[in-house]
């Protein structure tokens, strides 16, 4: 039998009824419609349905929805405010930061956790930290360029 | 929600022609309608068949159109990979769509300049040559007259014909081509707005899940459906040796196919003991795309040049099958309307796949339309049309538009891979560095960048197709990148055997003006002979031509001396592909290129067995990573005097010979297989 929960999407309230066990990434696609967050493997291994709970990185395609009940969950969508990109938005499309942009939300959100912890991070804190998130296109030098950049612009990356 | 999306790629305008194409041409649409339309929201639609999958032609397209036209680029927008919109299209490979799509959209929007100016002129009354066109505004400057295309072409079609010898701009004078235009639409992929096909969303759409067999021509035997169907919204679809399911969602999907009760017949398979030697005890007739390369060169005889030798060198260099792993897996959506198809898909090929739909389900091409949504990476993996036909199957059998997207697993087991291979190498080099005699062999690879660039007196150089015990097919620069490994270790391996620096050794043997100014173009960045010896550090060069571009890449690696691990410390790339058009977006592609070949060069290889992919998820097959970057450094080499070459596939190609020349020269040792790190 499906179970009852809430959640908050950013920043809206949102009940499903779902199996305790569907993944995340299911809801929020399928539910929700927000496809930002991307099938890409099904095992936590690339990265590209990243979202942030409660301000830290999710691999939504194996996380259960039932064990985010209750909780805060950001996801591609939810960055921008009053229709202007985030920093670190902004700083991938300086950077051209992509290619095929498949990779593209996972690496932001990856990215914005990292920045919300250490806002001027090491060069080789953000590829520790961004090394589970895998783009194909081989862009990783522009994406630590506009990470850099986005800790360095004036509004700060970690709004 | 059919609709909207339509409306993302614009008002239709139906030019899908039926009856035979041809198996490989160009398209021959002749007239400028075909191609472009001014329209009545003050923007120039293009029409192409090629697909965006990363490569950034959305971009570079709508800079040639703007270009000729004189007009900002904000009013050039493309309809791409549209069956039912563009004309015929071979399909997006081979490095074409810059040297051959590009080159023709010039020329239609040149004629189409031309065409309009010429009416404004006879409008007038006035001398063509006193018309100018600046900023999409067509002005007579001594009257002070002013129009426009939109108002010249009043809403038709020109039907005028393009041609070669359109007025087009050189391009040591454009001012659009050949500039950093950012990616069309970017903010469109920073912010998940973009919808891939997996994004897609149609009334009333299901969500489909093929049924596979556990290994390699496994046989059902037995099914049993009843506690797949009992699931809820569950439909199991079967179509002779095809079973699927169809479901709400994802996760019924798959609790569906899970709940299937089979059993099969597995054919027992061993996998070749020695794959290389598989290959050689094993020819095949060529297939595919080898059926239209030249497989065999002859120059002068091996037997004279080796008797000229003063040293001669044998030896066999080997690459893997790899996995193209595009992040975006093959997805599709199929919605027929009576007998009418439409499938969104993720493909290179959309006019291909549309006649293999056609083929599948009986019905003429002209009720089949394929769309191409830009795409998530295809890398020379998504040529073929299996997951738009099990949509396709699946939504027939529902009565409902169909999602089909594979996932990780079905991704790596049945999609295709990159050929694996064997190179053998027979030489003779003269003391004085002279290369004097080349025997060349490549066994199931490909033929492609096999003929050496070297001015060797006496060559014979063969591929041989061979059968190949794993599905196998397109990759980015297809076999360049083993034979540019195999004939670039083994120069290196010359020049060590005759005591020359390797760029010295190559620059005796080179004629070739434009691979020898990559080469010193490369050297210089890199400060080739110049750095100090480190233990356990390494340098290494390599270079070659694909595809009409020519690359030449320097690497600094060093080696565990306790394990061999090999790290890479610096990259240096130059490109030279005549005339840059987007000078940002091929340095990031040139950027991505040599990203992904360090993963072919140190640690890609699938690994089978029993019928089965073993290698079939991220966590058991290693892709590059951000911490296995180096420092990167691309020089390009703007030739605004020569004709743009495609820049997608050539940069892939000099990184493995030069990161193993480079291992060599920190160890002594000769790695000679891809990957160089055992994989």
């Amino acid at each position: 039998m499906p179970n009852e929960f809430t959640v908050v999407v950013n920043g809206v309230n949102r009940h499903i009824s779902a199996q305790f066990d569907t993944p995340l990434l299911s809801v929020l696609r399928g539910d929700f419609q927000l496809t930002g967050a991307k099938i890409g493997c099904g095992e936590g291994e690339c990265g590209a349905c990243t979202v942030l709970v409660d301000g830290e990185v999710v691999r939504s395609c194996i996380t259960p929805v039932g064990s985010v009940a209750g909780r805060t969950i950001l996801t591609i969508e939810g960055i921008e405010s009053d229709g202007r990109l985030h920093p670190l938005q902004q700083a991938f499309l300086d950077a051209q930061a992509f290619q095929c942009g498949y990779c593209t939300s996972g690496m932001i959100l990856t990215a914005l956790a990292l920045l919300q912890k250490q806002p001027h991070p090491s060069d080789d804190s953000i590829i520790q930290w961004m090394q589970g998130n895998i783009c194909r296109c081989g862009t990783y030098q522009r994406i630590l360029t506009a990470i850099r950049d986005a800790a360095n612009a004036p509004a700060g990356g970690a709004r | 929600m059919t609709e909207e999306i339509i409306k993302t790629v614009g008002p239709g305008v139906d030019q899908s022609g039926g009856g035979p194409r041809p198996v490989w041409s160009e398209p021959d649409a002749p007239t400028i309608g075909d191609w472009l339309v001014f329209t009545a929201d003050l923007q120039v639609e293009v029409y192409s068949g090629k697909a965006e999958v990363g490569q950034n032609i959305r971009t570079s397209l709508a800079q040639a159109v703007a270009e000729e036209l004189r007009i900002p680029i904000e009013r050039v927008r493309l309809a791409l990979g549209d069956t039912a919109r563009t004309p015929f299209d071979i399909g997006t490979f081979g490095s074409r769509t810059t040297p051959v799509m590009a080159d023709r959209l010039h020329k239609v929007a040149a004629t189409a300049r031309q065409v309009l100016l010429q009416k404004a002129a006879t409008t007038w009354q006035v001398p063509i040559d006193e018309v100018i066109v600046a900023n999409g505004t067509i002005t007579h400057p001594a009257t002070g007259r002013s129009t426009d295309y939109w108002q010249l072409a009043a809403g038709q079609k020109l039907g005028e014909h393009w041609g070669d010898n359109a007025p087009v701009t050189p391009a040591d004078q454009w001012t659009v081509a050949g500039q950093s235009v950012p990616k069309f639409a970017g903010r469109d992929f920073v912010t998940g707005r973009h919808r891939y096909t997996p994004d897609l969303r149609l009334p009333d759409m299901l969500v489909g899940r093929v049924l596979r067999p556990p290994s390699f021509g496994a046989v059902r035997t037995g099914l049993e459906t009843s506690a797949a169907s009992a699931l809820p919204g569950v439909q199991v679809v079967i179509d002779g040796d095809f079973v699927g399911v169809v479901a709400p969602n994802r996760g019924i999907a798959q609790l569906a196919i899970d709940a299937l009760q089979v059993t099969w017949q597995e054919p027992a398979t061993t996998p070749p003991t020695d794959l290389f030697a598989y290959f050689k005890t094993h020819p095949a007739e060529a297939t595919g795309y080898h059926r239209f390369a030249q497989v065999a060169y002859d120059l002068g005889a091996v037997a004279v040049g080796r008797a000229l030798a003063d040293h001669t060198l044998d030896a066999a260099y080997t690459v893997a099958y790899i996995a193209h792993a595009p992040l975006e897996p093959h997805a599709a959506v199929a919605e027929w309307q009576g007998d009418t198809l439409t499938v969104w898909t993720g493909t290179q090929r959309p006019f291909g796949v549309q006649d293999d739909l056609a083929k599948a389900f009986g019905v003429p091409e002209v009720k089949v339309r394929v769309i191409v949504p830009d795409t998530g990476g295809a890398y020379g993996g998504k040529h073929t049309g299996e997951v738009a036909i099990e949509a396709a199957r699946l939504a027939r059998a529902a009565g409902k538009p169909v999602q089909v997207v594979w996932s990780r697993e079905e991704e790596f087991t049945w999609s295709y891979f990159r050929p694996a291979g064997l190179i053998e190498v027979r030489s003779g080099v003269r003391t004085n560095g002279e290369i004097v005699s080349w025997e060349y062999d490549n066994y199931n690879s490909g033929p492609e960048s096999m003929r050496p660039p070297y001015a060797i007196p006496n060559q014979k150089v063969a591929f041989h197709p061979a059968e190949s015990p794993l599905r196998q097919g397109s990759y980015r620069a297809l076999a360049a990148t083993a034979n540019t490994f195999g004939r670039e270790t083994h120069v290196d391996e010359l020049a060590v055997l005759v005591g020359n620096d390797p760029l010295d050794f190559r620059r005796k043997n080179l004629h070739d003006a434009r691979l020898l100014s990559v080469f010193e173009a490369a050297a210089k960045q890199f400060g080739w002979g110049t750095t100090q010896r480190q233990p356990g550090r390494g340098v290494g060069i390599a270079g070659g031509t694909e595809k009409g571009s020519y690359v030449a890449t320097c690497a600094e690696v060093a080696v565990d001396p306790g394990t061999g691990d090999v790290k890479l410390l610096r990259i240096v790339e130059a490109f030279e592909g005549g005339a840059i058009v987007n000078p940002d977006g091929l340095r990031n592609q040139i950027e991505g290129a040599i990203v992904q070949a360090i993963g072919g060069a140190l640690f890609e290889r699938i690994q089978f067995g029993d019928g089965r992919i073993l290698t079939n998820r991220f966590s058991s097959y290693r892709v590059p990573r951000f911490a296995d970057v180096p420092v990167i450094e691309v020089v390009l080499l703007d030739r605004k005097d020569l004709p743009s070459a495609g820049a997608g596939e050539a940069p892939i190609i000099g990184l493995a010979p030069a990161v193993g020349n480079a291992i060599f020269n920190a160890t002594g040792v000769r790695r000679r297989s891809l990957p160089l790190c055992g994989g």
